[in-house]
C-alpha cells in the first residue's frame, strides 16, 4: 500500500476506528484501511484527533452501542458526528 | 520463515532437571524482608551474583503465604538460575525454601541470621556465593530446541496499537510455536472482564473454561465487589491506557486477548505462581495485571523468557527472565527506543503484515534465548514483586 493509512478499523461491522499517525488535523481527508481484509475508503476528519483515540465512522446518537473488533465496547452517552472523536467524554461501559 | 519452526536450535543451559534455561544467574535470595540487607550484602561481595530484596516473608498465613513460597520457590528453581544462597531470619522457613529449590537439582544453600547476626552470616553466605560463582561461570551452553522453551506473555501501559499491532505480533508467536511444543502463560484475570465471554471460550474444553469462569468471577466478587469505592473505572483502564485512546474496559480486554492469537486454546488454569502440570501447551495463570507483580509470578512458574507488548510505553523488567519489549506505536517507539526490542510499528502503516511481525518476534525470542540482553537487562530492570492477596497477622 503505497499511502499510508490515517486510521484503522478491525472489522467490516465496527463503527469507530483508530488514528495511527501523530498530529491528525480537524478536516484531513483520511486514508482508512480495515484490518481484517485490507478494504479501504475515505473518511474527513471532524477534530484534532491524536494518535490512539477513536474516530466515529458514522453519525453514532446516545444511546447506541460502540463496536469494535466486532464486539460491543460500550454505549454511546452523548451525539457523535461522523468523523468526530470518540472517547471517555462520550462514550461508556455498559458494566457500571 | 525459512527453516521449519521445529527444527529451529538455540544455544542455552540445561539444568539438572532437563529444563532448559537462557541465563545463568547465581541468586542471593531473601526469604524475608528483613534478610534483604544482609543478600545485598553478599551481592556486593561476590561479583557474579545478583541479590533480589523484597517486601514479604513475615507473619504472613494462609493462601498469602503459600504464594509468596511458592514465588521463591519457584525465582530460585527457575532455569535461568543455576545455583541459589538463601538468606533467612531464621532457619525452619529458610530451610523450606531450600528444601524446594533443591528438589530441581541445582546447588542451593540457606544461611539464618538468628544467633549469628548480619555480618557472621554474610561472611558464611559470601563464602558460598563465591564457590556458585565459580560453579555456574564455567557451565558451558549447549544446542537445545526453541520448542523446548517456556514463554509467557503480559502486556502493560496498553493503549489502542496494542490491540492492532502488538499483542496480535505476540498471539502469531503462539499460534506458529505452541504447534513446536512449547509451554506458554498468559494471565491478567482483572484485565479480561470486559471480553470473560470469549475467553471462556478458549478453553480447550467446556470443563476448562468452566474452571476458568469460576476463578475469574470469585476475582470479581472477592476483591473488586469487596474493595472497591464506587467502580473500577479509575484504574481500569489506567490513565495512561485512556492516554493512549482506550475508552472501556471492554475495548481493553479485547485487545489483551488478541495475545493468545486465533488457533490457540488455553489446557489448564494455574494459581499465582505455579508450575504448569500438564505438559506443553498454553496455561492461564490467575495473575495481578500490575507489570511487576505478573512478570514476577510467572517466572516462578517456570517460565524462561517473557514477552511484553506495549503501547505507551511500560519500561519494566524481571531479576532472572529477560522480558521482550513489542510496541506498535510510533510515537512511543520514537520517543523511548531504547526500552523497545521488537518494533513492528509497521504494522499500523501497512508495510508490515501480522505474519510478518510474529516471525519477527520468533527471532528476536532466539536471539534472546542465545543471549542477547533485552532493553529491560541493559537498562537495568529488576522488578521483583510478591504478590500479597490479604493483609498479614
Amino acid at each position: 500500500m503505497a499511502e499510508i493509512p490515517h486510521l484503522l478499523v478491525h472489522e467490516q461491522e465496527d463503527n469507530v476506528g483508530v488514528v495511527v499517525v501523530e498530529g491528525l488535523k480537524s478536516g484531513t481527508d483520511m486514508l482508512v484501511c480495515v484490518t481484517h481484509d485490507n478494504s479501504t475508503f475515505r473518511l474527513t476528519a471532524g477534530a484534532d484527533v491524536p494518535i490512539g483515540h477513536k474516530i466515529a465512522l458514522k453519525d453514532l446518537k446516545e444511546g447506541d452501542t460502540a463496536t469494535k473488533y466486532g464486539e460491543d465496547i460500550g454505549k454511546i452517552v452523548a451525539d457523535i458526528s461522523k468523523g468526530d472523536h470518540v472517547h471517555t467524554h462520550n462514550c461508556k461501559t455498559k458494566r457500571w | 520463515m525459512s527453516t521449519k519452526l521445529s527444527d529451529i536450535s538455540i544455544q542455552a543451559f540445561r539444568r539438572e532437571n532437563k529444563r532448559v534455561g537462557v541465563r545463568n544467574h547465581v541468586l542471593i535470595l531473601p526469604l524475608d524482608d528483613i534478610s534483604n540487607a544482609a543478600c545485598e550484602a553478599v551481592g556486593n561481595n561476590i561479583k557474579g551474583t545478583m541479590a533480589i530484596p523484597h517486601a514479604y516473608g513475615r507473619l504472613q498465613f494462609g493462601e498469602d503465604l503459600e504464594v509468596t513460597f511458592r514465588t521463591l520457590i519457584g525465582t530460585g528453581a527457575n532455569p535461568n538460575v543455576a545455583a541459589v544462597v538463601v538468606i533467612g531470619i531464621e532457619p525452619s522457613w529458610t530451610k523450606r525454601v531450600v528444601d524446594g529449590i533443591a528438589a530441581t537439582g541445582k546447588p542451593v544453600e540457606g544461611f539464618s541470621i538468628e544467633q549469628n547476626g548480619d555480618l557472621k552470616t554474610i561472611m558464611d553466605a559470601s563464602r558460598k556465593a563465591k564457590e556458585f560463582v565459580h560453579y555456574a561461570s564455567e557451565l558451558q551452553r549447549e544446542e537445545c530446541a526453541l520448542s523446548d522453551l517456556w514463554i509467557s506473555t503480559k502486556c502493560g501501559e496498553s493503549d489502542t496499537t496494542t490491540g492492532l499491532g502488538s499483542c496480535p505480533t505476540v498471539g502469531n508467536m503462539y499460534d506458529k510455536l505452541l504447534p513446536t511444543g512449547i509451554y506458554g502463560c498468559f494471565g491478567e484475570t482483572s484485565e479480561i472482564t470486559g471480553a470473560e465471554h470469549i475467553c471462556q471460550k478458549r478453553a480447550v474444553n467446556e470443563e476448562v473454561g468452566e474452571r476458568w469462569y469460576k476463578m475469574w468471577k470469585a476475582y470479581q466478587d472477592d476483591v473488586i465487589f469487596a474493595h472497591q469505592t464506587d467502580d473500577l473505572s479509575d484504574s481500569q483502564p489506567t490513565k495512561g491506557n485512556i492516554e493512549g485512546g482506550l475508552t472501556t474496559i471492554e475495548e481493553k480486554a479485547l485487545g489483551n486477548l488478541e495475545k493468545i492469537g486465533r488457533t490457540s486454546e488455553y489446557i489448564d488454569i494455574l494459581e499465582p505462581a505455579e508450575a504448569p502440570q500438564k505438559g506443553k501447551g498454553l496455561y492461564f495463570m490467575d495473575s495481578s495485571s500490575a507489570a511487576a507483580e505478573c512478570v514476577t509470578l510467572m517466572a516462578a512458574g517456570g517460565y524462561v523468557i517473557h514477552t511484553f507488548p506495549t503501547g505507551q510505553g511500560n519500561v519494566v523488567g524481571n531479576p532472572i527472565v529477560p522480558v521482550i519489549k513489542i510496541s506498535a506505536n510510533p510515537r512511543t517507539v520514537r520517543t523511548m527506543s531504547e526500552h523497545v526490542d521488537c518494533d513492528v510499528s509497521g504494522i499500523l502503516r501497512r508495510e508490515m503484515t501480522i505474519d510478518q511481525a510474529g516471525d519477527e518476534l520468533i527471532e528476536m525470542i532466539r536471539r534472546t534465548a542465545n543471549g542477547r540482553n533485552t532493553a529491560a537487562e541493559a537498562l537495568g530492570h529488576r522488578e521483583f514483586s510478591i504478590t500479597k492477596l490479604y493483609r498479614s497477622a
